[in-house]
């Protein structure tokens, strides 16, 4: 186990890991996809169409038949396709009920549709466009760095460790332990729900980037010091107190009293 | 002094060294023999004892390595996540304490646990003292230096959750300023004094570490031998149960039995911290960085023990008035220093309070059960509620964030809560305690419900009770024998007017709230005629019981309905146990 | 069986518990030779195990690399060497205390002995003899009869301690210290006309144009950098920091100052009113702006007004503009003290 542990943590294991997964992601999807690129590009106006037909028929009954919103849903003009993958892909959109706000899902599109949807509300307006793979990567990106300005721009909602939090009225800022690079810069430059936009122009991407870095980091932090009580904070840890340490203690006590047979 | 084995002669030799120099013999022959009554609950204040020894050689270790100091350097440390970031000493030699340290991390969250489980284990042990009556003469002055120690506890955890210099202790702190701040009169200088100018400035570490290291724990280890010491020389209470009373102790002496289980405990206790320590993390400060004034995290919290007090900041409306062209900040006034003020006050003055309103003077070593002091206890549970509805308004954030639930709609239900729950639960407090009260009655003159319906030759149907045990009749007949104070007269006999009519007849009706409808305990003849009439009943369904002794009853699955040795009483395992 | 009498008839005794006595029951290993040994064998295990786990930790000590993690089922990927040696440490001391405790519970005379008690009141002599000595030192002193000694040494005794107070004036002392005041202090920050706001940790200056409708951005003075160097503290960092927000100029209800706004875009403090909690939780939709402390929250589009929690105040607003070259600066100061309130402040 041990053994095992210590290769663990050598940096080109992790290389080996990282070609590895980034083979297998890479040739899966190609497998999967390999047709698609050619075809979006040859027929990106059957792609437009076939996003109007799935809008009129699933969105548009909140959003508008022009995407220019409703009382029961905003405009959608302008808010770019990168706003639409991030709604429709991580299932937030189509909305499952009405609440304080939309809550992930099993998406209810599959790639090709939501491509077309997002095709299909860029044509309206121009907006965010979906990050390319350059953006998302972020293999040179300063960690250090990208802790600071999480710190400062990400930990007041999303908490330090990442693990979310609460917001005015039952909405929430959401745990970002299964955020992938691509959602969180389609969040920070779309501003989905409650979440301010963090623009390209004030935040540049080399920074969003070190922010992705930084948040890769804590999904993948190990926690050195043992159990992690979901890094939440001396709430959790008062709650193990009394729970665990406390009644173990107790139960000790008693047992001390307790007569010999 | 026998001289049969050489061991004894060495363990003798060194007695009497000591002794000639020190007088010592005295003390040990009185001492080493001395009873402690045995009880779980007894347990808790050495739970706190040995936690604080933990906390201070813990302690000790983390500060060979702790620097304490403002000073802004580039860490360069082995977290990758932070190298080169700018941040105090203080949080970067925390930080090597905790990845650079061989076995430092285990220390650190050893201390943390062992604080948190300090401060625990002292409010429990309170809560024992408090409900069971331990605190009424002689030992009003103990228990005094008990909510002292408690506020001291207090005071070492918030000093060393700052220390670390995280974001998290410093958002700590940049709290402490503001209620310092809002102080009338002197807030603002004595915010300036503190942090040597203004929030965060460069003093503040270094000036919390020698209270923190130092004054506290100095202040904490002599309350600690002056509470120990009174607990030596008062002899420890005892719970009521066979040959107890209030003019003795039972239990074990301190050499062998009680010497081996202490001792033998605070491994236990060190032992459990170590485990803890070792296996679960707290305060994981690299995760929170270093403390800059213009960043915070979610869900920012104190630890627990100060979580009410951020409860009461959180659910206290917005109230601030100016008068005169100066500001009095409500807000942060009555819930950060009215309100823990008046309790920490009320709860060393209670043994006061009490014995005005109950005017009992006599000196009681015998542990009082709650039921008997319904009103105590009513109070007791009135102040916990409120208490612990102040430490959930201290998590509403995660609560919210847990329970998918709206922030506003808990705090408008605290607040609301906060005003009703505490007399309901007075009022159902006191009902319950009454209610056990007739109960304990109830037993003392009808014996047990044995739950077996007996018929008799006659064709009488009667349900078998059966009498209590020996332990159960010395518990209920525990209860004290108290009263109210009398109504005082207007006038005496000889028609002198009463001076002090009002204060007395004030002091009287306290007494009629305090002791209300307290149920007196029958008569001894009237337990007696109870207890005989039992016997009665167990003496009609006696020889059945010689009867089922010899068979053994099968239904006809085969299942054993009875079998020999099956008729044993409640009373009868009572006494087992 | 029970004596069911009160301990004799004397009113307002306590301890009216039946004097019975006290059950003992035999254990195992008082009678059974065999048992006994078991328990000693088990006792003496206990100990040695103990010893055993301490040379584990010292194996692992010096053998283990404190970087090393390890996963563990439940804990996850957890760090090697504080678990082993949280392990084998607390179970080598739970063990001596296990031990401990069985040998006084199976070993040990578990028969209950009862001592009497003593009222804690001395007897009448002692408390005769105690007064008579403090009457003699009443007399000899002459405390009662030189009344003027009396009242000045209380009056010295009063007085001595002042000097204290004195001694602490100078915890702060700081150049200003000597000629501010605190309220004065927390009534300036080092915004001014023409200071220019940068994105807070990057230092980039913001244009009107990079900050689109529902964009936020964290902010600090340009010259905080070189304030912060030469003040060395952070100081300047807790007092100017504010958020930027851009809003539809339809949505904005009201500001603090005429045209405070530029196009829609307001500048607020970003430290709470209440007791000092940076915030920064701005959602776009509502234009609220909630503290993770306790739970303040402030609407942005309406003069920064609280709208719920603790806080009294409004969050101040800064006056924002544009210079020549098209950023964003700030048009003053903040026209009061921001952050928690204080007694001067009125």
């Amino acid at each position: 186990m041990k053994f095992l542990a210590a290769r663990r943590r050598n940096p080109l294991v992790a290389l080996g890991l990282l070609l590895v997964a980034l083979v297998a992601v890479g040739g899966g999807y190609a497998a999967i996809a390999n047709i698609q690129p050619a075809q979006a590009s040859a027929s990106s106006q059957t792609q437009v169409e076939e996003g109007k037909r799935l809008y009129l028929a699933g969105c548009s009954s909140c959003h508008g038949m022009a995407a220019q919103g409703t009382s029961n849903g905003p405009t959608l003009l302008g808010v770019g396709a990168a706003a639409v993958d991030f709604q429709v892909s991580t299932g937030r959109m189509p909305l499952a009920a009405p609440g304080a706000q939309a809550i992930v899902k099993t998406p209810t599109y599959n790639e090709t549709q939501i491509a077309a949807l997002a095709a299909y509300v860029a044509s309206l307006a121009p907006g965010p466009a979906i990050p390319t793979a350059e953006d998302t990567s972020f293999d040179n990106a300063d960690v250090a760095q990208g802790g600071v300005l999480f710190r400062t721009n990400c930990a007041q909602c999303h908490q330090a460790a990442g693990q979310g939090g609460a917001l005015t009225q039952g909405k929430w800022a959401p745990n970002l332990m299964q955020a992938t690079p691509k959602e969180m810069i389609e969040a920070m430059i779309t501003g989905p729900a409650s979440m301010p936009v963090f623009s390209d122009g004030t935040l540049p991407i080399k920074d969003k980037q070190a922010i992705i870095s930084y948040v890769n980091n804590l999904q993948n932090a190990s926690s050195p010091g043992g159990l992690d009580l979901g890094r939440l904070g001396p709430v959790t840890e008062g709650l193990f107190l009394w729970t665990a340490v406390f009644a173990a203690l107790i139960a000790a006590a008693v047992w001390i009293g307790i007569k010999a047979r | 002094m026998s001289t049969t084995s050489p061991v004894e002669t060495k363990g003798a030799a060194a007695a009497t060294y000591l002794d000639q120099r020190l007088g010592s013999n005295k003390f040990l022959a009185r001492n080493l023999g001395k009873v402690f009554p045995d009880h779980w609950s007894f347990m808790l204040g050495e739970i706190a004892l040995y936690s604080f020894i933990v906390v201070l050689l813990t302690g000790t270790y983390l500060t060979l390595f702790f620097k304490p100091s403002m000073v802004e350097l580039v860490y360069n440390g082995s977290y990758v996540p932070l190298k080169g970031i700018q941040m105090s000493e203080a949080y970067s030699s925390t930080l090597d304490i905790s990845f650079d340290v061989r076995g430092g991390l285990l220390i650190r969250q050893m201390h943390h646990w062992a604080a948190l489980l300090f401060v625990a284990a002292m409010s429990v042990h309170m809560f024992r003292v408090f409900f069971t009556g331990a605190f009424r003469k002689p030992r009003e002055l103990n228990w005094i230096i008990g909510v002292v120690l408690v506020t001291m506890g207090l005071g070492a955890g918030f000093t060393g959750y700052s220390l670390p210099d995280d974001l998290l202790s410093g958002t700590g702190l940049q709290i402490i300023r503001g209620i310092v701040q809002s102080i009338p009169v002197i807030g603002t200088w004595g915010a300036f004094l503190l942090f040597g100018g203004e929030f965060p400035g460069t003093d503040i570490i270094s000036r919390l570490y020698p209270i923190h290291i130092l004054l506290i724990p100095g202040l904490i280890l002599a309350l600690v031998t002056v509470h120990l010491i009174m607990v030596f020389t008062q002899k420890h209470t005892q719970f009521p149960g066979p040959g107890r009373t209030n003019d003795n102790v039972v239990g074990y002496p301190l050499l062998p039995v009680y010497m081996a289980k202490a001792g033998g405990f605070f491994f236990i206790v060190f032992g459990v911290i170590a485990l803890i320590g070792g296996l679960v993390s707290i305060n994981p400060i690299w995760i929170f960085g270093p403390y800059t004034p213009d960043q915070v995290s979610a869900g920012s919290q104190p630890d627990w023990y100060i979580g009410w007090l951020d409860g009461a900041l959180r659910l206290m409306p917005n109230l601030e008035s100016t008068i005169a062209g100066f500001t009095l900040s409500w807000n942060v006034l009555v819930p950060s220093v009215i309100i823990p003020g008046l309790l920490f006050t009320a709860l060393g003055a209670y043994p006061f309070i009490e014995q005005f309103v109950t005017g009992d003077k006599r000196e009681h070593h015998l542990l009082d059960r709650p039921r008997n002091a319904p009103t105590r206890t009513a109070l007791g549970v009135m102040a916990l509620t409120f208490y612990l509805l102040l430490f959930i308004g201290g998590g509403n954030d995660l609560i919210a964030a847990a329970f998918n639930m709206s922030i506003n709609s808990i705090i408008w239900f605290l607040r609301i809560t906060l005003f009703i729950l505490p007399p309901l639960m007075f009022v159902l407090t006191r009902r319950i305690c009454l209610g056990l009260q007739r109960r304990d009655n109830a037993k003392l003159l009808h014996g047990y419900e044995a739950g077996r319906i007996l018929r008799l030759p006659h064709g009488e149907f009667i349900e078998v009770h059966e009498p209590l045990s020996v332990k159960e009749l010395a518990v209920i007949t525990s209860k004290s024998d108290i009263s109210p104070l009398p109504i005082p007269q207007k006038t005496d006999i000889d028609g002198v007017k009463n001076k002090n009519y009002k204060s007395e007849s004030r002091r009287a009706k306290l007494s009629h709230f305090f002791y209300g409808e307290n149920i007196p305990l029958p008569t001894a003849a009237e337990i007696a005629a109870g207890q005989a009439h039992v016997a009665h009943d167990a003496a009609i369904e006696a020889p059945l019981h010689a009867y089922e002794d010899a068979d053994q009853i099968e239904n006809f699955h085969g299942g054993v309905l009875h079998h020999p040795g099956m008729a044993q009483t409640n009373a009868e395992q009572q006494d087992d146990r | 069986m029970t004596d069911l009498t009160p301990h004799g008839t004397e009113p307002a005794k306590l301890g009216y518990s039946p004097v019975a006595d006290i059950p003992h029951a035999l254990r195992v290993s008082d009678t059974d030779p065999a048992a006994a040994k078991r328990a000693e064998r088990q006792i003496a295990s206990m100990f040695l195990l103990s010893m055993i786990l301490v040379v584990v930790f010292i194996v692992a000590f010096c053998t283990i690399d404190k970087d090393t993690n390890v996963y563990i089922p439940v804990f996850g990927e957890v760090g090697f060497l504080t678990i082993v040696l949280g392990l084998t440490s607390g179970l080598s001391i739970l063990l001596i205390g296990t031990g401990a405790i069985q040998w006084a519970k199976k070993l040990m005379p578990d028969v209950e002995v009862v001592q009497m008690r003593h009222e804690m009141t001395s007897p009448q002599d002692a408390t005769d003899e105690a007064a008579a000595n403090y009457e003699r030192g009443k007399d000899e002193s002459g405390f009662a009869r030189y009344t003027i000694i009396r009242r000045t040494l209380i009056g010295a005794m009063a007085l001595f301690p002042i000097p204290v107070i004195f001694l602490l004036r100078d915890l702060w002392s700081s150049p200003e210290s000597g000629t501010l005041t605190p309220d004065e202090i927390l009534s300036h920050t080092i915004w001014k006309k023409g200071e220019r706001i940068v994105v807070d940790a990057t230092y980039l200056p913001v244009r009107p144009q990079d900050l689109p409708i529902g964009g936020l951005v964290s902010a600090v003075p340009a010259s905080l950098k070189e304030v912060q160097e030469a003040e060395g503290n952070l100081n300047a960092r807790g007092k100017s920091a504010i958020i930027l927000v851009r809003m539809d100029p339809k949505d904005i209800v009201a500001q603090q100052g005429d045209g405070w706004d530029y196009q829609g875009i307001v500048a607020y403090s970003k430290i709470c009113t209440h007791v000092g909690c940076p915030i920064a939780l701005y959602e776009q939709r509502t234009h609220h702006l909630l503290c993770p402390c306790h739970q303040s929250t402030f609407d942005l589009a309406n003069a920064g007004a609280v709208v719920f929690g603790p806080a009294a105040r409004n969050m101040p607003q800064l006056p924002i503009g544009v210079d020549s070259e098209g950023y964003l600066i700030a048009m003053d100061d903040f026209n009061q003290p921001i952050g928690p309130s204080f007694w001067e402040r009125g």
